[in-house]
């Protein structure tokens, strides 16, 4: 399982109502139906990953998030919704956030945190945009469009009046590390939050 | 013809007949004193009965849904691309039925049959028939093989709203509804194209109040609304790609016979269509599709009609398909989600228009494949 998604998991009561939001192949709803015993449903736009979902029998909807929620979902009908790693690639993630926290009682969020030393470094020294592990693509093919960081994320739920539940940052392994609980915005690679209304 | 059957068919198959000597009453009221389904089976049903599919047809077809009759014919049956070894619908791991409607003209009882009262055709007597009636009728066809819940019950277009149908009528009747290229009732510009394919059919001067069966068929009738629904079912992407503008003969001739290919296709499929299908028939069946409406008894509330249902849901829809696109498809997953069931949705890339769901589109096929595979696995 992979790390962030194990993390993910521990957050998650059982018998919960899950939505996921660009649910990949559909991993970690897989887990959490085993071993939370949750409702879920997956929301993906990718062919290749809609098969798989199918056929570990998650339930997926293929839909692009760029379009919204609108109507589809009515307001807080899950215990959380949850996004791994795809907000920083919406149109417009702030948008996102507020139909994640209407649809959802909760919201749990990951993204790669351009604040990250290694990040700050090749911007000063070399002067081009960061290319790291973490965010391995290339300016001009990067699906990551909205990159921003902790602090930049905080700043945005504070004007949103989202609350934060709970945040851990993790190195690009998923491993937790003194550091970045001390200095999150500048050790920590990816950005774990879980948010609430109020 | 095939000059042998490829590995993956079912191979050569027969209809066959079940009666019912019991009368069935219908939503219009009447009732039919007893009545014929004419059906295939492709594979073998299991010890514990639990492996059977159940396959509806559309507005056209009917139950020879694969394989071949015999060597003489010229294509196997309907879905034969989705039916069979290996296949989707898998004949190594599923006993797979498929019927003909109430009403249709391939054996079971509709127009073209004798009504025991009076020993005579039943003709444009026949009484209106709707989905509801028809999910009836296959309820008793299930009893009669002997399955008592279906794994699945799967259609595309009309039969997507039977497998619709089933589920709300039967909820504990089937595992799973495939509703594939459907919709939740018909739009107006729908239920007009259907009045169109109607009208061309009864004010052809042999329709003969729908009495013709032992004189001239209304050929021109049934054939021009077969041109009509053809070019509903495909999409103006496919219809550019087959044909264009190209002519017949290189040249225009200043006149109104055939000149572009387009013309001397549609007129080709609507006189292969009449050689095949009764018009009474298809008047019922575009009857059936108009007031097909499962959330009318539930003041309109499609997810009010989802609730009693307890099988799992696949939707499928194809972008080019503006028949029922799919946005009709949503407004079934929303509903269904708003039940609180279990569905997945999926939209397949295809420039077929509505006829991709009797097409070889790789990711549709994957999509079936791995659903059926998950149906097996019990996830």
């Amino acid at each position: 399982m992979r790390p962030d998604l194990e993390i993910i998991r521990d957050w998650i009561q059982p018998d919960s109502r899950v939505l996921d939001l660009g649910c990949g192949d559909g991993e970690l709803l897989w887990w959490l139906k085993r071993d939370r015993n949750i409702a879920g449903i997956g929301l993906e736009i990718d062919d290749d990953n809609i098969v798989r979902c199918i056929e570990r029998g998650v339930d997926v909807i293929q839909i692009n998030l760029d379009e919204g929620l609108r109507d589809d979902f009515d307001d807080r009908s899950f215990d959380y919704v949850v996004m791994t790693q795809t907000l920083q690639a919406m149109r417009r993630p702030d948008l996102l956030l507020d139909e994640m926290l209407r649809v959802g009682k909760e919201a749990i969020v990951t993204f790669p945190n351009m604040g990250h030393w290694s990040n700050r470094l090749q911007m000063l020294l070399a002067g081009h945009m960061p290319v790291t592990r973490a965010l391995p693509a290339a300016w001009y093919d990067t699906a990551n469009i909205h990159l921003c960081t902790i602090r930049d994320f905080e700043v945005l739920c504070r004007d949103k009046n989202i609350r934060r539940l709970q945040r851990t940052t993790v190195d690009y392994n998923h491993k937790a590390s003194v550091s970045a609980r001390l200095l999150p915005n500048l050790m920590g690679e990816i950005a774990i939050y879980r948010l609430g209304r109020g | 013809m095939p000059e042998k059957i490829p590995a993956d068919s079912v191979g050569i198959v027969e209809t066959r007949h079940q009666s019912f000597e019991q009368p069935l009453a219908l939503d219009c009221g009447r009732e039919l004193p007893g009545f014929t389904l004419a059906y295939e089976t492709y594979g073998t049903l299991n010890e514990d009965r639990s492996n059977a599919l159940l396959i509806c047809h559309a507005l056209s077809s009917d139950q020879h849904a694969a394989g071949y009759h015999s060597m003489d014919d010229a294509k196997p049956g309907w879905w034969d691309r989705c039916i069979g070894p290996g296949k989707p619908f898998d004949t190594d791991e599923f006993f797979v039925v498929c019927p003909n409607n109430l009403g249709g003209c391939k054996g079971s009882t509709g127009p073209n049959t004798a009504n025991p009262e009076t020993g005579e055709l039943y003709a444009s007597d026949f009484p209106i028939v709707t989905v509801r009636d028809w999910v009836r009728s296959q309820k008793l066809l299930a009893e009669a093989l002997g399955i008592t819940r279906w794994a699945a019950v799967i259609g595309g277009s009309l039969g997507g709203m039977q497998a619709m149908q089933w589920a709300i009528d039967y909820p504990d009747s089937l595992e799973h509804a495939l509703l594939i290229a459907a919709a939740p009732k018909l739009s107006a510009q729908n239920i007009a194209f259907n009045e169109v394919a109607r009208q061309a059919i009864v004010s052809d001067v042999d329709f003969n109040g729908g009495r013709y069966y032992d004189r001239s068929i209304p050929k021109e009738g049934l054939m021009l609304a077969r041109m009509l629904g053809h070019i509903t079912y495909l999409s103006d992407d496919a219809m550019r790609e087959k044909f264009g503008r190209e002519l017949k003969e290189g040249k225009l001739n200043f006149g109104f016979d055939i000149e572009f290919q387009v013309e001397s296709y549609l007129r080709h499929q609507g006189e292969s269509f009449v050689s095949r299908f009764d018009a009474n028939t298809y008047l019922l069946m575009t009857k059936a599709l108009d007031y097909f409406d499962p959330a009318a008894d539930f003041g309109g509330d499609l997810a009010a009609a989802f609730a009693r249902t307890r099988a799992r849901f696949l939707v499928v829809s194809f972008t080019t398909d503006w028949r029922f696109p799919p946005a009709r498809s949503r407004e079934i997953t929303r509903a269904l989600m708003r039940a609180g069931k279990r569905v997945s949705y999926c939209t397949i890339k295809a420039h077929q228009g509505h006829d991709a769901f009797l097409m070889p589109v790789p990711q549709y096929l994957s999509v079936l494949g791995a659903y059926t595979n998950q149906i097996l696995a019990g996830a």
